[in-house]
């Protein structure tokens, strides 16, 4: 019988534990709790028969996790950042003290964007199956009996309803936004956002609690004996107090290195298809099953399309020979059209288009220099430029961009993209393209821009 | 029994620590609760994020683990050691359902009309590449299967001739 196991003991410091017996106060409330088994849990406790779940196995899975997580979580975090919260166009706008310390997204290195949001989406896919074996390996708990020996347990329990819901719901959302199926019918960043801090507290507290234990188990059969040891050699772990080990275990049918292999080939499969979509050249097609493992078509502008010209409701007369440019610079309001634009100096850079959804790609772009334009109206040193599109709706019909995104010498308003004019896709007769900037920023079809002076700033 | 320490373990059945991290997580989280609750669609908010939990503990895991008694009750397994039938199964199926769950938008065509918007292009292909990267699966698992059959049978009839 389950009860006539060790209870939890002083295995980690912190870890839930009162008196030998391990029930806390009112004790006769958690004792008659304990005594009063429903039906069908000790059948349940006899049921797991895997001999590999134990307190090793769960600690290989949590270390990989431990050690990537972080990644994914400040990753995530700077990308909120990268949209320019001090502009109040990162969403959720109002985060109150939920947030990283506000600074100016750098445009250098120019690839910046793209390693960041790359990493956070190709390791957030990766981990998939972590966190699968992760669960799998803890699974039993969930039906333990009793739920709790203390009020410390039951917090835990909550605080495990908070990871486990919590990144589940970052990796459902996460999942379902770069494949473009919005199912949940919620705003995907508020959700998101909010989420991944509840996620990130849950996380904290449980590698606080837990960390004591995971180094005892890791410590407790060494990796490299385990990595070589057979199935036909494989046993059960002895007993431990967290009662992962199965009361009954059957014969193994995989080894802990198979059952360690398995997570990790998981995972290197989907690392294989997903990477592509950050990959330029043949091996983007990897990315067999995502969205952005296939180029829109041949030549030069047959890169991948964030929302098209139809999707945006821009018609096509309105970036036809009457499309203008307005510049505005306080009271000074300069036209150009495109054969305008066109006669100032060009300048050609090539810049990776990142898109918040993880994918990226680098392309060799020409145009007018931002900052050109800006001087152009009058305000050399801007504090800010508020850049419009053709776009009548949408999230990013306009973008505000801080100084130092207008100032860097390869900002352009590109009018061509290795070397041939922009396609209606990708914007137009103008768009902008800003080193480091989240490609959603990077306004298309561009109506308007207006540089705003130190003072009106 | 006296000390603050020993009666904060023996009542609330853990250290220090152990409470301030676990409830300043569980204020955390009131706290953003709270803040949503305003939202008109903080329900379904909430709906996901106990319904993701559900549908993990209490479908897909049953879901896996069931398939998976039925693979060996169907494959039945000999222990020693011969080269795992059931393994060679396992690890194609596993990988394939991993694919499904992962790209399940695109294979099954969810979102049709956004995924078109934002990219220009229709879910059509999806479906194909999985199956292809299935059957793929499968073929590489059994040709495994096969060399090391082969490859133990030749050890054994060697170890045979060498006896005879
Ligand atoms: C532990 C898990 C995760 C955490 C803590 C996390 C955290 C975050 C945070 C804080 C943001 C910024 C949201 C904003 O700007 O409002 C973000 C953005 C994003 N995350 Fe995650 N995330 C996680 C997992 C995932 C996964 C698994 C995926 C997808 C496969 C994903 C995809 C995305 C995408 C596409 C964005 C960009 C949204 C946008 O700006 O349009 N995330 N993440």
């Amino acid at each position: 019988m389950a009860t006539s196991r060790p209870g939890p003991d002083a295995g980690g410091i912190d870890a839930p534990t009162s008196d030998a017996d391990g029930y806390g106060t009112p004790r006769r409330f958690w004792r008659a709790l304990d005594r009063h088994r429903p039906p069908g849990v000790d059948a349940a406790d006899r049921s797991w028969r895997s001999p590999l779940r134990g307190p090793w196995l769960t600690a290989v899975y949590g270390t990989a996790l431990l050690v990537t997580l972080p990644l994914v979580i400040v990753t995530g975090l700077l990308d909120y950042a990268a949209y320019g919260p001090r502009f109040d166009q990162a969403f959720p706008s109002d985060v109150g003290w939920l947030r990283l310390p506000t600074f100016d997204w750098p445009t250098r290195p120019s690839w910046l964007f793209r390693v960041t949001q790359g990493l956070h989406v190709t390791l957030g896919i990766v981990l998939i199956p972590v966190v699968l074996g992760k669960l799998w390996s803890v699974i039993p708990k969930l039906f333990n009996w009793p739920p709790a020996r203390s009020l410390a347990q039951v917090l835990e329990r909550l605080t495990l309803l908070l990871l486990v819901g919590g990144i589940l719901f970052q990796i459902a959302t996460g999942l379902l936004n770069i494949q473009y199926a919005y199912l949940f019918g919620f705003d995907f960043y508020t959700a998101h956002y909010f989420g991944a801090w509840i996620f990130t507290g849950a996380f904290v507290a449980h590698v606080v609690v837990k960390l004591p234990r995971l180094i005892t188990a890791l410590r407790s059969r060494p990796l490299g004996a385990e990595l070589r040891t057979p199935r036909a050699a494989t046993r059960p772990e002895p007993p431990d107090p967290d009662d992962l080990v199965a009361a009954r275990p059957g014969p193994a049918t995989v080894s802990r290195r198979g059952a360690v292999g398995l997570v990790g080939g998981g995972a290197l499969l989907l690392a294989a298809l997903t990477v592509g979509q950050s990959l330029d050249g043949p091996l983007r097609r990897t990315a067999l099953l995502l969205p952005r493992g296939r180029q829109p078509g041949p030549g030069p502008n047959g890169f991948p399309v964030n929302r098209t010209i139809a999707a945006a409701g821009v018609r096509p007369e309105q970036t036809g020979p009457d499309w203008r440019l307005i510049l505005r610079g306080g009271d000074r309001t300069v036209t150009l059209d495109r054969p305008g634009l066109l006669a100032m100096a060009q300048h050609t850079a090539a810049l990776p288009i990142s898109c918040v959804e993880g994918w990226s790609t680098r392309q060799t772009w020409t145009g007018v220099r931002l900052r050109d334009l800006a001087a152009l109206a009058g305000v050399a040193d801007p504090a800010a430029a508020r850049v419009s599109s053709l776009e009548r709706a949408g999230l990013f019909r306009t973008a505000m961009l801080a100084p130092n995104q207008v100032l860097d010498p390869d900002s352009l308003l590109a009018l061509r993209v290795n070397g041939v004019d922009l396609s209606p896709d990708h914007g137009y007769p103008a768009r902008v393209i800003v080193p480091a900037l989240p490609g959603v920023h990077c306004t298309k079809w561009v109506a308007e821009i207006d540089f705003q002076g130190r003072a009106d700033g | 029994m006296g000390d603050p320490t020993s009666r904060l373990r023996a009542g609330y059945g853990a250290g220090s620590r152990h409470l301030i991290v676990v409830t300043a997580a569980i204020v955390l989280a009131g706290w953003v609760a709270l803040r949503l609750a305003g939202e008109a669609t903080a329900g379904r908010m909430l709906l996901w994020f106990l319904g993701a939990v559900i549908a993990h503990d209490l479908v897909l895991f049953p879901l896996y683990a069931t398939a998976d008694r039925v693979l060996r009750a169907l494959v039945r397994h000999r222990a020693g050691n011969r080269v795992a039938l059931l393994n060679h199964l396992r690890v194609p199926a596993l990988a394939s359902a991993l694919l499904l769950l992962v790209f399940a938008p695109g294979i099954l065509r969810l979102g049709e009309t956004t995924h078109l918007a934002a990219t220009g292009q229709d879910q059509h292909p999806y479906l194909a590449r999985w199956l292809q990267l299935t059957a793929a699966l499968f073929v590489l698992s059994a040709l495994t299967y096969a060399l090391r059959a082969l490859a133990r049978r030749r050890q054994s009839s060697g170890k045979r001739s060498e006896r005879a």
